[in-house]
Order: C-alpha cells, then structure tokens, then sequence
C-alpha cells in the first residue's frame, strides 16, 4: 500500500517549505514555498533586491536559512556544507560568472567532479590503479561533456580567454559535469544579446531534453522566460506575489504593479 | 623512452654527486652548499604549494621546520645518541631507522600544521598571515621553554647518528639523504598537484565560492594541503638538524620563514620548477655573497668615494638580497617562472621527457 503511494508520488527534486531569512533588521526572504518535480523547467523572477539569489544561495547550501526547510531530493540539508548539497544532486552556475579562470577548459570540468572522485591523497601519490581507472574516466566524461557542449576544440584554452557567451556555456557544462538532478542557473541570458540569448534558450531547452535534469533559473529577460518555463514564480520583497503559468504570470495585477509601479501614485 | 628521460637524468645526476663526493673529488664545503640548495629547495616547493597553488598567504613556514628538527633529533638521539642514557637500538640499524625518523619528524609537523590549517576555514590572506607568524613564535617560544632538549642553549648529539652510519659505510651519508628526499619531495608535490584531486587547490585559489559550490570539499583540501606542505618542511627540518648537528630555536624564526617565502616570490608563485629554481638561485647567491672580498669588489665604486667606510660580508648580504627581492618585484612581479613550468616556457623540452 505504502508503496504505490510512493510510485504515485515521485519526490521532489527540491523542496523548500516556509523559508526565511533575515541579515540583520532585513528580511530578504519571507516565508517562501516552492516544489520542483523531476522533469520540470521552473522559472524565478522579480524586480531587483526581490531576494531570488538569496533563495538560491540558501537552496545551495552556501547561507543557513534563519527559519524554514530545505529539502533536495526528499533530504533535509540543515546544517550541510555546500559541497555536501552539491553531492546530492544539485549544480548550480552564478549570476557573475565564477568559472576557475587559471585553470584550463577541460580541468574545469574535471576539477567540478572532485566528490565523486572516489580516491584520495596516497592513491594520487602512488597512482595507484584506483586513481588511474577514475581519473581515466573522469577525463572521458569530461572530454565527452565538453563534445556535445561543442568546446571540445577549447579544451586547453584557459576560460578567461573565451568570449563571454561562451563562459557562460562552460559554466553550464561544468555545473552539469557532476551529473546533478537539478540544476540551478542565476541570469544565465545576463549579459547577453538578444541572437545569443535566443542560442541559450535552444541550449537550455536541448539541456533539459538531453540530460534529464530538472531546470529552476533565474532570469530579467521575459521572453526568455516566457518561451522556456512551464511554471512561473513571482517574489518581491522576499514575499511570492504571484505564481503559475506564463501567461497568468504575465498579466497579473500584483506583478504589473511591482515592475511598473501602482498607477494611483 | 620519453617517460623516463628525467628520472634516468636524475638517477646518473645523484650517482655522479655521490661519486664525487665519495672520493673526495668535490670538498667538504661544496658538500655543504649542495645540500643546503637540496633542503632549500624542499622547503620553498613546500611553502609554494600553500603560498602559491592554494593563494592563502602564510609565513611561518620555519615553524613546520623547527618541529621537524626537534622531533627527530631527540629521537635520532634516543635511538643512537648517549644525551639520554644508552642508545635504544643497535647502530648498525641506522641506515634503516634514520629515513623513518625524519618521516615520523615530518609526520608530526604535519599534525601541528592543524594549528594554522583549522583557523584558514574562516580566515583569509592578512589574517592568516598574523596566524602563521603567531605559530611560529608560538612553537619557537615553547621549545625554549622544553629544559629536556635544551630551552635556549639548544640541543646537539645527532652527529652520533651520522658517524654511526659512517661506520656502517664510510660514504657521504648525508649527501645521499638530502638528494633522495628532495627528490621525493618534489615528486610527492608534482603527484599530488597534477591529479584532479589536487587540483582542488587551484580551484580554491582562484574562487573559494565556486570550488565550494561545485563540490570541492575545501575545509578538507586546506588541511591536506597544509599537512603536506607542513610534512615536508618537516623532513628538512630533520635533514638540517643532522647535517648541522645542533638545533636552536633561534635559528628557526621569522627570518628563515621569510627565506623559504623570498624563494617563492622569487621563482614565481605556483611553480614547482620556478621554486625549485629559485632555491638553487638564493642558496647560491647567499653563499657568493658570504666572500668579504666580492662584496669589496661589488662596492668598490662606493667605498672609492667613503674611504673610511669598511662594509662587512655578513651584513651587506642582508641588504643585497632584499634590494634583490624589490628590483623582482618591480619589474617582473610574477617571479622567474611566473605561475609557468618549464615545459611551458621552453615547449621543446616537453619533446624530451615528461614529469608526472
């Protein structure tokens, strides 16, 4: 009986129930609900300082909620570190990109798989077989992840020396190369115009296809958003205004108001 | 062939040095120098693997060396020194045990190392480096307060252990143990900082955020980190206490922590064969530099025009070499090498051998 159940209801990927966080007098996020389903492309907006970094910074681990719980994958992450969230199953990219620019293409890639690398400090000394297999197949998987992302031919390249709609591909790459259920992108279309931000969408939804992976971005531009999410979630103030489909998102009165203003001032 | 080229050269390197000094064809002093350009190497590939791969600005590096020294020093005494009583083991083992002293030296400088690596969590860059110099001053301090290894008069009897390998074989003992554990050193370095899970280092220091986020365990990175740098300062500790023969704190304070960092700023921070360059370069210089008469001749100009003032040796050098230190930093502020390899920097090299 229980089972069914479980089979009738797969867990969410991330959930996130009553969350709050406040920095001192601030509330950046107040009471907060959200429940991504696998398979999902979820979208996150608001006006500037509306808090939606702040709630992926908390989902990934990187602040500790004042109130609230986080679950991913259906497990609690008070108190874990960010590289433990990371190993259950989330990747996430930054709003600045924050890519290891000393290192070459392909170590990005690599270096992002350091959890599941399997071996320690004696094996690298020793180059024992164990660090010969992985570090063998975590050079394949990378080099095989940077070729369906087309950068195989930057692979040595250093990144800060790549145009900057490519960074942000990398980013993504990199993100992906720990084989994350979900994947959390922050403005990846920042900074973008609008041919390479109409190539990112093509790249994310290709993404979400090929690497079934449950996608929740952040993002300003509307008709990025618009074209890809199937769920909108509106905060301002820390506080969700406004939530659902593209189309109900668009034409809602609260959101209205908090982008344009009220029309009575 | 390619794959083996280095350590072929290495091997026909270390023999020829052995030979030369076995019978006598280079002098005592030479020896000396070469093995300090081998303890000096280990310790600036050592820093340079906190101060240049991982970023983080530490200098108490003589510190890690002091407890190396100390620690197997009072056993190398215990075990073939009469300081304590009769030694513990027979002196025909020593050949065997000596190797394990300094490892378990190096060993216990890696653990103490937890005193600078458990506050790096939190802390960064100038913070750190008050930390690391309050380290040093901290074990210095308390190994002068130790009566049982000498406090402040120092401690000495490990040249037991050295005339009891002697007996055993008259040969350059020493000599041998310096090359052999420099070049493990940099072997242990190369090895670790050229495996993804090394690389982990790098990533913390060019974004701790990122590294974080994308599964780096950082917190366990820095103390492995600093335990392997800290380990190996430890072993030349333990390799300069026997050559010396007598160990002081003193002579393990601030000053030969800033040495160990001239060395790495002056190969260029976060390579390995920069570092190991530039300990070859500074140990060389200091010792020309040591020659009151090429310091005459360097100041002649200066001393034609102040005849009445007489500039000793000992303490010109320590204005050459931090006046070499700025013109580096002035005009090639990466160092030598610059975050480069040799094989970076002469790609033809890399036709000839490869180094992992």
């Amino acid at each position: 009986m229980a089972q069914t159940q479980i089979q009738t209801e797969p867990t969410p990927v991330l959930e996130i129930r009553s969350l709050t966080q406040r920095f001192g007098g601030l509330t950046a996020v107040n009471d907060f609900n959200v429940k991504l389903m696998p398979g999902e492309l979820t979208g996150l907006i608001g006006p500037n300082g509306a808090g939606k970094t702040t709630i992926f910074n908390l989902a990934s681990g990187f602040y500790q909620p004042t109130e609230g719980q986080i679950l991913v994958d259906g497990r609690p992450t008070a108190e874990l570190k960010p590289h433990k969230v990371t190993a259950l199953g989330m990747a996430r990219t930054f709003q600045n990109i924050r890519l290891w620019n000393d290192m070459s293409v392909l170590d990005n890639i690599r270096v992002a798989q350091h959890s599941q690398l399997g071996y320690g400090f004696f094996h690298a000394i020793t180059r024992s077989k164990r660090y010969r297999a992985r570090e063998e197949q975590v050079t394949k998987e990378a080099e095989e992840l940077l070729d369906v992302f087309d950068l195989k031919r930057y692979a040595e390249e250093l990144p800060k020396n790549l145009p900057y709609g490519t960074q942000r591909k990398l980013e993504i790459a990199r993100a992906l190369s720990s084989h994350p259920k979900l994947l959390l992108l922050d403005e990846p279309a920042a900074g973008l115009n609008s041919a390479d931000a109409k190539d990112l969408i093509r790249l994310i939804r290709w993404i979400h296809e090929t690497f079934d992976v449950t996608i929740w971005m952040i993002e300003h531009h509307m008709d990025v958003m618009m074209e890809l999410c199937t769920q909108i979630k509106v905060i301002d103030f820390g506080e969700t205004i406004a939530e659902g489909s593209a189309e109900h998102v668009r034409n809602h009165p609260a959101v209205m108001t908090a982008y344009l203003g009220d029309e009575n001032i | 062939m390619k794959k083996y080229t280095l350590n072929i050269l290495l091997v026909i390197f270390a023999i020829g040095l052995l030979f030369a000094a076995h019978f006598r064809m280079i002098d005592g002093y030479i020896q000396i120098v070469i093995m300090t350009i081998g303890i000096n190497i280990m310790m600036s590939t050592s820093l340079n693997l906190v101060n240049g791969n991982m970023g983080e600005f530490t200098c108490g590096h003589a510190a890690f060396m002091c407890i190396g020294a100390y620690i197997s020093s009072v056993l190398s005494v215990f075990c073939f020194g009469s300081n304590f009583g009769d030694p513990l083991l027979p002196a025909a083992s020593v050949v065997i045990v000596f190797p394990i002293i300094l490892l378990i030296g190096g060993a216990v400088a890696a653990v103490s190392s937890l005193l600078v690596s458990i506050p790096s969590f939190k802390t960064r860059d100038d913070y750190l480096a008050i930390i690391s110099i309050a380290v040093n001053y901290m074990i210095i301090s308390a190994i002068q307060n130790m009566d049982f290894v000498g406090g402040a008069r120092g401690f000495q009897g490990m040249k037991n252990t050295v005339w009891a390998m002697v007996d055993v074989f008259d040969g350059p003992w020493m000599l041998f143990w310096v090359i052999n554990f420099t070049i493990f050193t940099v072997w242990v370095i190369r090895r670790f900082i050229s495996s993804t899970y090394g690389k982990g280092v790098n990533a913390i220091c060019q974004d701790e955020v990122a590294a974080e986020i994308m599964s780096v365990n950082t917190d366990k990175i820095k103390i492995v980190n600093f335990m392997v740098a800290a380990g190996l300062a430890g072993c030349a500790g333990g390799l300069y206490a026997h050559i010396i023969g007598y160990v002081n704190p003193q002579s393990f304070n601030i000053l030969k922590s800033t040495e160990a960092l001239v060395m790495v700023y002056l190969g260029g921070m976060g390579s390995l064969s920069g570092a190991v360059i530039s300990a070859i370069i500074f140990t060389c210089l200091l010792e020309v530099l040591r020659s009151q008469a090429i310091i005459d001749a360097l100041l002649s100009p200066v001393t034609f025009m102040f005849p009445e003032w007489e500039p000793s040796a000992g303490v010109i050098k320590w204005v050459m070499i931090p006046l070499l230190l700025i013109i580096v930093m002035q005009f090639r502020s990466e160092g030598i090498m610059g975050n480069r390899e040799l094989g970076d920097v002469f790609p033809k090299l890399k036709k000839f051998y490869r180094f992992k």
